[in-house]
């Protein structure tokens, strides 16, 4: 497969790779640039496990090639946290119990991040909506939408 | 006066966040597919098309010729079989003789990339001889079906048959009798997770390290020895974060052996990543069941027998099937004071993916079932349900008829909770068209007394190491799969040496450091491993006692663990810092490392009868549930508007952890209750993806209210017990005696889809029509 070299922004490092031109944004963050908090939890599209940030929108990364990213920002659970401090969404995840076994939380966290910049104070059916594509099979999403409410009032 | 010197609250009964909670937000926390090897080899497997079939021949020369492929093994490479269950291994890795399910393993790849491993499955030459499937238990009962296994006639994994007290006498006597049979559907666990692992073969000293995604690291490492007939010592499991389990990965699962014999073959390593098609294929989840459940009971609503037949459609294999059936009939008792119960149980095998353990184990159907009984039998003689509960409590501590220890007994403090709480004196049967009200009780294990394995060990081990830093670090083999067993651990020990979160460490699941643990299963972990923690702390706090006294000069049972520091007992400003003690007690010995130990006492392990091994545990939670449902008129849609749930957990460890196991279980509950089922085409899985398979999503989960009931166990860690399967099985009678509530409508099929709620609808009109038709004549 013909490669490309791909120009785009990663948790705000510049970056330049060459990738195969069939290589989906998930394969590229893991396998290329070994950022592996994102997760692969379907076979594309069913359970939002791999969200992350394109340009500020939650995207999922398992549906979306690599080379759409061009010129693009994307964020993934581990430009979150700036020098090692937890953001505050990861904070309030992690002191409500927001996450149990924790495969689901890197996407959930990157949609909750999404949803937050969007709307800071949104109400427990919006965050119902926004979160929606998103399947924990722990938590019963309980404590979930608790750590986003408690993140949302710390962050106003 | 409090044995504590500073303001530190105590480390139990604190709400806690997870001790790996930080890696699991942040990204850090490295799953089994995360771990990168430039040099790993792809692991691809090729499933069989066919249901059922004798294997005439599995072709792979030209698979083995393609460039790039390393490794290509069948059945033929492996002649071992496994399973959970030492007297029921017919399972192996690769298929040899006859395929059982579609979809099941029959030879296994690495290559040097996917490409060439996709490739190289399409040039397997797979010929067999086809059988007739048989995709349900009526199908693989029928005379004359040919055998899945030559040695289970009739298809019959197991069959129980129990009686405890005189069931026929207890129907005599009682006023109403009602019988009915419910069709539970097949669930299964859907963790997060895909299934993946990766194996690395040392050539020159034939060892075989595996990295998996497993509950039971142990079982697994002895599997792995087995099937590749290497001794023991030469095999390494390490278990990393995983991704959920809720059952499936009780056993040793046949991708995780394939990827060590590959890894061989290859002479490397190789990593495997099972979609989550074959995550669905490689299933192990709760079976269909059918339950036949009659029960009789006096007018004033005292239970007096019980009869159940409960029959399972199994899958292809053993697994955990032998211990399923049995659950679904020892746990008839335990909760509910009945005099008089009589059990039979069928474990069938089918042409299917091989079911196994799933959170509840065994006891959800029949819990619904018994449930639902109960209520249109408290309807029928005009009782409320709460009080047919109360009627029947248990007087315990009691010994069952079947031979179960009830030692700490909370149900009647969450019947009254529930009942407050959701308002139901005030509300149930005035509620607005369409919405209703409906509650259940439920139970369940702390720990199997009996480990599938009976080796005569301790049934939990724990060692802790104290080193010159003055760090604790705890050992264990106990798999922390997300439900928090690791900080539960902590915890314990953090209690017993009045220290806190920053001197402790827990290394956990990797069979070469950590002591051997029977895994995470049967909701054992903090009862039995939280009890060997306890005493591995008293045993090490014993020796910080005793370098301490001779460093004060006073005996050790003058001394007073004060945690940063130790003193004579009540005498302030003769305190030593623990950082001197631990110095103290490093004189001559260095590293300090201890062990705690765990087994059942024989008390607790059951009776004598054939099949008491299963159902025995030395404390049982209890819950009480009720639910808030709507039900859509025109869509026969449910929607659950509200679950109140108050759970017996002994005590609080970490009561956030409590709550969120109970949200999750009761949660997991509703998923069977609405929405959850695998089906199948002719045995095509047709259902193996997370689409179709409906896992309710956030928009149509509702709030999940807990209470949390302490009914301090005696011999729990600190008092606790269970928190996280007792609670699912009430959901699903809850959930369906709220649908009648609601729409008059009682089904006896689950999930409580809409079109099952319409049909059951049209039907009820149509009575109505011909009741008010019959009475105008």
């Amino acid at each position: 497969m013909a490669k490309t070299i791909l120009e785009l922004t990663l948790n705000g490092q510049p970056r330049e790779d060459a990738v195969a031109d069939n290589t989906l944004l998930i394969d590229y963050l893991r396998e290329v640039t070994g950022h592996t908090g994102t997760k692969m939890g379907c076979d594309g599209g069913e359970c939002g496990a791999c969200t992350v940030l394109v340009d500020g929108k939650p995207r999922l990364s398992c549906l979306c090639m690599a080379s759409s990213c061009k010129g693009r920002h994307v964020e993934t659970v581990e430009g979150c946290s700036e020098s090692g401090r937890l953001s505050i969404l990861q904070k309030a995840f992690n002191e409500q119990l927001g996450t149990q076994c924790g495969y689901c939380t890197p996407g959930m966290i990157m949609a909750a991040e999404g949803l937050l910049r969007e709307n800071p104070k949104p109400s427990k059916n919006e965050i119902r909506q926004a979160l929606g594509g998103n399947i924990c099979r722990c938590t019963g999403y309980v404590k979930i939408i608790e750590a986003v409410q408690t993140a949302a009032g710390e962050m106003s | 006066m409090s044995p504590r010197d500073d303001d530190r609250q105590p480390m139990v009964g604190r709400r806690a966040p997870l001790i790996d909670g930080i890696e699991k937000v942040s990204g850090k926390a490295q799953y089994t597919a995360d771990f990168y090897h430039s040099d790993a080899y792809v692991g691809r497997l090729f499933r069989s098309p066919y249901a059922h079939a004798e294997i005439i021949s599995v072709d792979v020369s030209k698979a083995r010729a393609l460039p790039g492929v390393i490794a290509v093994i069948t059945g033929e490479d492996c002649d071992k079989p496994f399973g959970i269950i030492p007297i029921a291994q017919n399972e192996f890795p690769l298929s040899r003789d006859k395929v059982r399910y579609r979809g099941e393993p029959v030879a296994a790849v690495a290559a040097i990339d996917e490409a060439s491993a996709e490739a190289a499955l399409k040039l397997i030459d797979f010929k067999v001889k086809e059988l007739p499937g048989y995709f349900t238990a009526d199908e693989a009962r029928a005379e004359g079906a040919i055998l899945l296994h030559d040695d289970r006639p009739g298809n019959l994994e197991r069959e129980v048959h129990s009686e405890f007290g005189d069931v026929d006498a207890g129907f005599h006597v009682a006023d109403l009798v009602r019988e009915e049979t419910y069709d539970c559907a097949e669930v299964t666990h859907v963790h997060m997770e895909p299934h993946a692992s990766l194996a690395t073969y040392d050539v020159e000293r034939d060892r075989v390290t595996l990295h998996s995604v497993t509950q039971v690291p142990y079982y697994l490492h002895k599997r792995v020895a087995q099937c590749m007939d290497m001794d023991e010592s030469q095999v390494r499991v390490i278990k990393p974060f995983i991704g959920g389990g809720f059952g499936a990965r009780t056993e040793a699962l046949n991708f995780e052996i394939i990827t060590c014999l590959l890894a061989r073959s290859a002479g490397g390593t190789v990593r495997m990543k099972l979609s989550r098609e074959e995550t669905f294929l490689t299933h192990r989840g709760r079976p269909r069941t059918r339950v036949k459940m009659k029960i009789g009971m006096t007018k004033d609503g005292k239970m007096t027998a019980c009869d159940c037949v409960v029959e399972q459609t199994g899958g292809a294999f053993a697994g955990y099937g032998i211990v399923t059936i049995l659950y679904a009939g020892s746990l008839l008792n335990a909760i509910y004071d009945i005099p008089a119960v009589r059990y039979n149980g069928f474990r069938v095998y089918t042409n299917t993916p091989a079911c196994g353990a799933m959170r509840g184990h065994g006891t959800v159907d029949v819990r619904h079932a018994f449930e639902s009984v109960t209520d249109m039998m408290a309807e029928e003689l005009g009782l409320d349900p709460f009080v047919v509960r109360r009627t029947n409590l248990l007087n315990a501590p009691i010994r069952t008829i079947n031979d179960l220890e009830v030692t700490s007994y909370g149900l009647p403090e969450c019947l009254d909770w529930v009942e407050e709480a959701c308002g139901w004196k005030e509300r149930v049967g005035k509620m607005p068209k369409g919405k209703g009200l409906g509650m259940a009780c439920s139970h369940y294990v702390s720990g199997a007394a009996k480990p599938v394995h009976w080796t005569g060990e301790p049934h939990a081990v724990i060692n802790l190491k104290l080193d010159f830093d003055g760090g604790i670090t705890i050992l264990t083999g106990a798999s922390d799969i997300g439900q928090g067993s690791s900080t539960i651990l902590a915890q314990v020990v953090g209690e017993v040496m009045k220290v806190d979160f920053d001197r402790l460490t827990v290394i956990a699941n990797d069979s070469r450091i950590t002591p051997k643990d029977n895994g995470s299963y049967s909701s054992r972990v903090t009862f039995m491993v939280g009890n060997a923690a306890l005493e591995a702390a008293e045993n090490l706090k014993a020796i910080m006692i005793e370098a301490a006294a001779g460093k004060l000069e006073v005996k050790p049972e003058e001394v007073e663990c004060m945690g940063e520091s130790y003193r004579i007992a009540g005498q302030q400003g003769s305190d030593i810092p623990y950082k001197e003690v631990v110095a103290a007690a490093l004189v001559d010995t260095g590293t300090i490392t201890v062990k705690g130990t765990f087994t059942v006492p024989k008390k607790f392990q059951g009776g004598k009868y054939h099949g008491a091994g299963v159902g025995p545990s030395m404390a049982y939670s209890y819950s009480t549930l009720a639910a808030e449902v709507t039900v859509d008129e025109i869509t026969g849609r449910v929607i659950v508007d509200k679950i109140w749930v108050a759970h017996d957990v002994g005590y609080a460890l970490n009561p956030l952890s409590v709550e969120g196991q109970v949200q999750g279980g009761v949660w997991m509950g509703m998923g069977q209750a609405i929405s959850e089922e695998t089906s199948y085409h002719e045995g095509l899985p047709i259902t193996s993806n997370m689409l179709d398979y409906r896992v309710p999503t956030m928009v149509e989960s509702p709030d999940i209210e807990v209470k949390i009931i302490e009914s301090i166990d005696p011999n729990g860690p600190f008092g606790a017990k269970e928190a996280s399967e007792g609670c699912l099985s009430g959901v699903v009678p809850a959930i369906a005696n709220a649908v009648y509530n609601a729409t008059g409508v009682r089904l006896f099929e689950t999930p409580l889809t809409p079109e099952r709620i319409v049909n059951g609808q049209i039907k009820l009109e149509r009575l109505k029509k011909k009741q008010a038709a019959g009475g105008e004549s």
